[in-house]
């Protein structure tokens, strides 16, 4: 069965994150108030075949820990709808 | 000795490398195809190099890619068997990304791509004057990695001023503790941000890069048969 697995890919919380500073500019910009701060980061879509969603997931884990994030920059959260 | 320099698919700086070690240090040089996988012609003396540039458009993150070319796996095994690897740029990059150097390069701090002459220091304190080019060139590691670099004496680049001072002013990109190149703890490993390829001809009016080129890649013996 084919799973939609939906990888959130982010910047580390203690790295400046230049691109989320940019569109926090925007933003000001904008005259938007309230939002204190931006993070940019990606979100990769995956349709995964797999026996089961465990497997889905730790398939997911597998292409993410070796290419879809750095952990010296990145953090990422895996989820199936 | 000779050079293979790797070409991806997005490499830009491939013919300004073979052009200055070729044309400008008289070296042998051999253009080599990320699709393939031979280095059988190269010795552990050699030298490969992977270029700046913008390999597979900077997708995903840069370097990211690249490092799974069929090419970067021989390119990994020749620098596990002591061979002699060299990064600038992106290259500096795809070494991070494919582990052979520790570390990452993050988008500048100032969220601008940055083109022009720095000056940099190597350990023995001589200074350089070279063209730095990247978006994406601010040198980041943890604490520990960093502590273990310095330890080791692996940082060979630091960005400073024209006196030789490391300072923020003289920072390009926002750089940790103004790391501009480092090597692996084996010294068969190099990778800098700035381009000393880009500063071996007269005619550019900038040769200090020679000097960076023969420090990092040549014996002692090459590179006095040089001078």
């Amino acid at each position: 069965m084919t799973y939609n697995v939906q990888v959130k890919v982010m910047p580390l919380k203690e790295l400046l994150d230049p691109q989320g500073k940019a569109v926090m500019g925007g933003l000001d910009n904008l005259g938007l108030k309230g939002i204190e701060d931006v993070r940019v980061g990606k979100n990769i879509s995956l349709q995964v075949n797999a026996g089961n969603e465990a497997e889905a997931k730790k398939l997911a884990e597998e292409a993410t820990k070796k290419l879809l994030a750095n952990p010296v920059m990145e953090y990422f959260e895996i989820a199936i709808n | 000795m000779k050079f293979g320099v790797v070409v991806f698919p997005g490499s830009n700086c491939d013919r300004d490398m073979f052009d200055a070690l070729s044309q400008d240090m008289n070296q042998e040089v051999i253009m080599l195809w990320h699709k393939d996988r031979d280095l059988s012609m190269f010795a552990k003396e050699d030298c490969i190099i992977l270029p700046g540039g913008f390999s597979y458009g900077d997708y995903l993150r840069c370097g990211a890619i690249a490092r799974f070319s069929p090419l970067m796996q021989s390119v990994i095994d020749f620098a596990h068997q002591g061979g002699k690897v060299f990064g600038v740029c992106n290259g500096f990059q795809i070494l991070c990304e494919s582990h052979l150097l520790p570390g990452a390069l993050l988008r500048n701090s100032h969220q601008k791509f940055v083109c022009k002459n720095v000056f940099l220091k190597d350990t023995d304190n001589n200074i350089f004057k070279i063209p730095v080019a990247h978006g994406e060139g601010r040198f980041y590691a943890d604490e520990k990695t960093l502590d273990d670099l310095e330890d080791g004496g692996q940082v060979i680049f630091r960005y400073c001023d024209e006196k030789g001072q490391v300072t923020d002013a003289s920072n390009p990109n926002g750089a940790i503790r103004n790391i501009a190149g480092i090597c692996n703890v084996n010294r068969n490993v190099f990778g800098m941000m700035p381009h000393p390829e880009r500063a071996t001809s007269e005619v550019l009016g900038n040769t200090d890069g020679r000097k960076i080129l023969k420090d990092l890649l040549m014996s002692e013996e090459l590179a006095n048969h040089l001078a």
